[in-house]
């Protein structure tokens, strides 16, 4: 079962390093793993993807714990939580196909960032599966590059995941806009 | 004031009360041993390799529960401690690890004796630290004492840079630091306990299964009031010995691959396992799916992560063991067991550990003339010497003693034939197995105990391992006894060969000379009788040496080794060679489908 959690850490030199290896050496399954800091910048936010059985996700969970620079461990997927993940794909886009692709981003409500004489970019914002359909509506044009960021979370509601970590208000209240509309 | 890093790191080794400093010099951390030159009040042990200086630190935290201390200098210097400190780290024991680093400007650059010792050893340590600015050293250096020694204990390397060691800056070493991601759980969870407590009452075949948690945690005092208490039967993992006095009669003794039939009979037949400070190890449980089928389980560790990792647990309490002991002492009663202690004591006596005499005709304590003694008889032959004989002789003039065993079957044999009365008396590397161990391990807790008989029971092929560490011996006066069980074989891989591999002794005969027969499959009249010479060995660093080849030997051998005050004892034992560790539990059997001899199950 594919688990997120969010975690709050040490902005210390090589705490990406120790999670890592934590996956790498104990045989643990990471499938993606983003780091920015917070607000307080001695705190990095770390969101990371993982999969497994209840048994190796309980044996991350205590891993991660134990590891000194980890000051919490959310475990997001048995909470309402919002996700999201970045992705930038550069197709293949002859002039005469151009207003197709439009029409598909703009369902997808993925934006045009750059438009060359046979391919484009474009960015969109989004569920882990709404990006891979997307990818998918685009592949009989040709997929030429595809970035993206790994998963991002966060908790709904006014919780807040430590004391010391002010979220700034405007930055919430447009996730949660970006949240109504996926779901409208 | 403002002093130099070096002074900080001396004035930080004072205040935690530091007395004895494991290390080797080098480069880089010259400045720092300059700044040690004329302390009195710590002495600087110089061993003569990495490895000896962490094993050392290492025996020395262990015999007493204070921290190890050891010194090194950059690159080759800290990558020979990266054995020493896994064992630590596997078996939880508090060292701090300083090492040296090329000047920051340098770090990166491939400069001469550079290593990433903080990526080498991440997951090896509890936690490591490169120290990148002088304003972080006293938090860092005090960092390392608390984590080392505190909670589930283990190493901690602090890396030093030589540009941030030679840096004058604040003097300041904080008195207390606090690590937000840092907060070890000390007492147990009330309800949790009281659970526990009923469990225990509750239950018609309890047993306890303690660890090497117990000793670290200092519950041992606690924990024999508890067995005394509830007169629940007791086994112990291989860290565990000293637990419970090795002759009472409520301690099964060891449980798992070479563990006692009594243990193993009883573990698969509990119908609650009470655990503290255990780990659930696969040489102690065996094959999973048959170990202990019928129990509840409670456990109490330091460490979650411990907790349901093996083995589903119950009743599952984190804590440290001694805190969470004294919580529970008053809430327990005893249960109603007699007809399990009956059967326990059936178990005892149907296979006890036997000693398998030459001859047949003499039993030993811990043979009272079984048939399981007789069958044996005829493996011993006459005029060669038994290792079991060697440990129980060994037990019988210094019982007292602290044991540091090497690994394999010097260690299995020690810890089934001494009978281990007192808590942190065996110094053994459990988790990793680290041939070399015992040596500087001992000289380590000879240090630490200058009152107390230290002797290291050892194979001839693991002595090998760090026998450089003679020289530290004999310079500091340390009256280590080395008891080399020679067997001229890596005995127990040479066991599984025998056992499971049609005595192919593929690479391990060490005596194997350019005239062998090639595919030897044992032993023969062609053989050297020992190969090197360790009695001219140890007399050569100044040591004594001595050797021993018949059983009537034993006891006159260590009783002059125990009149020697001044000097290392080397005493070479040789035994017969192809002698196996008995009782085993093959590989992937359940630990009650016991082998008493070659060839046969139980």
């Amino acid at each position: 079962m594919t688990h997120v959690f969010s975690m709050l850490v040490e902005n210390h030199q090589g705490v990406l390093s120790r999670i890592a290896g934590l996956f790498a050496g104990r045989g643990y399954n990471l499938e993606s793993i983003t780091a920015g800091v917070t607000t307080d910048p001695q705190i990095s936010r770390i969101t990371l993807v993982c999969k497994g059985d209840d048994n190796v996700i309980d044996q991350i969970k205590k891993q991660l714990n134990k590891l000194i620079d980890v000051i919490k461990v959310n475990d997001l997927s048995a909470l309402a939580s919002l996700n999201r993940e970045l992705a930038l794909i550069k197709v293949r886009a002859k002039p005469n196909q151009r207003g197709e692709i439009f029409q598909v981003a703009d369902v997808f409500r993925a934006r045009v960032l750059d438009v060359g004489i046979d391919s484009m970019v474009l960015e969109v914002t989004g569920s882990s599966e709404k990006i891979d359909n997307f990818a998918a509506v685009l592949q009989p044009y040709s997929i030429r590059e595809i970035a993206r960021s790994g998963l991002i979370s966060m908790e709904r509601g006014k919780k807040q995941a430590t004391e010391p970590v002010r979220q700034r208000k405007g930055a919430s209240e447009k996730l949660n806009d970006d949240f109504k509309i996926t779901i409208a | 004031m403002k002093i130099n890093g070096a002074e900080l790191f001396v004035k930080a080794l004072k205040a935690e009360g530091v007395r004895h400093l494991f290390g080797f010099p080098g480069g880089v951390v010259i400045p720092v041993f300059d700044a040690l030159f004329s302390e009195t009040e710590i002495q600087v042990i110089l061993t003569r390799h990495e490895q000896g200086a962490v094993h050392a630190a290492d025996g020395y935290a262990r015999s007493t529960g204070k921290t190890g201390v050891c010194l090194v200098t950059s690159g080759p210097g800290a990558t020979n401690t990266v054995t020493g400190i896994a064992t630590a780290n596997f078996d939880s024991v508090p060292i701090v690890c300083f090492t040296g680093q090329v000047s920051r400007s340098m770090i990166g650059n491939d400069a001469f004796q550079e290593a990433d010792i903080v990526g080498i050893t991440r997951p090896i340590t509890k936690h490591n630290y490169l120290v990148l600015d002088r304003k972080d050293l006293g938090r860092v250096l005090k960092e390392a004492f608390t984590i080392a020694n505190s909670g589930r204990p283990g190493p901690v390397l602090v890396d030093l840079p030589k540009d941030v060691i030679l840096e004058k800056g604040d003097d300041e070493y904080p008195a207390r630091v606090s690590i937000r991601g840092y907060n070890p759980v000390l007492k147990g969870h009330p309800n949790q306990i009281k659970k526990a407590a009923m469990e225990l009452k509750r239950a018609k075949r309890p047993l306890f299964y303690v660890g090497g948690g117990i000793h670290i945690a200092e519950a041992v005092e606690i924990f024999r009031k508890a067995v005394k208490k509830t007169k629940v039967p007791v086994v112990h993992s291989l860290m565990g010995i000293g637990a419970l006095p090795g002759d009472d009669p409520l301690c099964l003794g060891m449980l798992g691959m070479h563990g006692t039939y009594a243990a193993n009979m009883a573990v698969t037949g509990a119908d609650l396992l009470f655990g503290i400070g255990n780990r659930f190890d696969d040489r102690a449980t065996g094959e999973l799916s048959k170990f202990a089928p019928e129990a509840k389980i409670v456990h109490i560790d330091q460490d979650p992560v411990s907790i349901s990792r093996n083995v589903p647990v119950e009743v599952p309490i984190v804590g440290d063991a001694r805190l969470v002991l004294e919580q529970l002492l008053p809430l327990l009663e005893a249960p109603k067991i007699s007809d399990w202690i009956e059967q326990i004591n059936k178990w005892k006596e149907e296979h006890p550990l036997e000693v398998r005499v030459g001859g047949g005709t003499e039993a030993s304590k811990a043979n009272k003339a079984t048939a399981g003694g007789a069958r044996n008889a005829a493996r011993g032959k006459p005029g060669r010497l038994r290792p079991d004989r060697v440990i129980l002789t060994i037990c019988e003039v210094f019982p007292d003693a602290i044991i540091a065993t090497e690994v394999g079957q010097n260690q299995m044999w020690t810890s089934q034939f001494f009978t281990f009365r007192h808590p942190r008396s065996l110094l053994t590397s459990g988790g990793l197995g680290t041939m070399g161990y015992g040596f500087p391990a001992a000289i380590g807790a000879q240090f630490a105990n200058p009152d107390k008989r230290v002797i290291d029971i050892a194979g001839d092929g693991s002595i090998q391992m760090n026998i450089q560490e003679l020289a530290t011996a004999v310079h500091n006066n340390l009256p280590v006894i080395v008891a080399i069980l020679n067997n001229g074989y890596l005995g127990m891989v040479r066991q599984w060969q025998e056992l499971f591999f049609d005595k192919r002794y593929s690479s391990t005969c060490l005596m194997t000379g350019a005239d062998c027969p090639p595919q030897c499959k044992g032993p023969s009249d062609h053989c050297p009788v020992y190969l090197p010479d360790f009695v001219k060995l140890a007399e050569a660093y100044g040591a004594v040496g001595m050797r021993v080849f018949e059983e009537k030997d034993i006891k006159p051998a260590l009783t002059e080794a125990g009149r020697i005050k001044d000097r290392p004892i080397f005493i070479d034992f040789i035994v017969e060679r192809e002698f196996n560790v008995f009782p085993m539990v093959a590989p992937g059997a359940g630990i009650s489908e016991m082998m008493f001899s070659e060839g046969r199950q139980g």
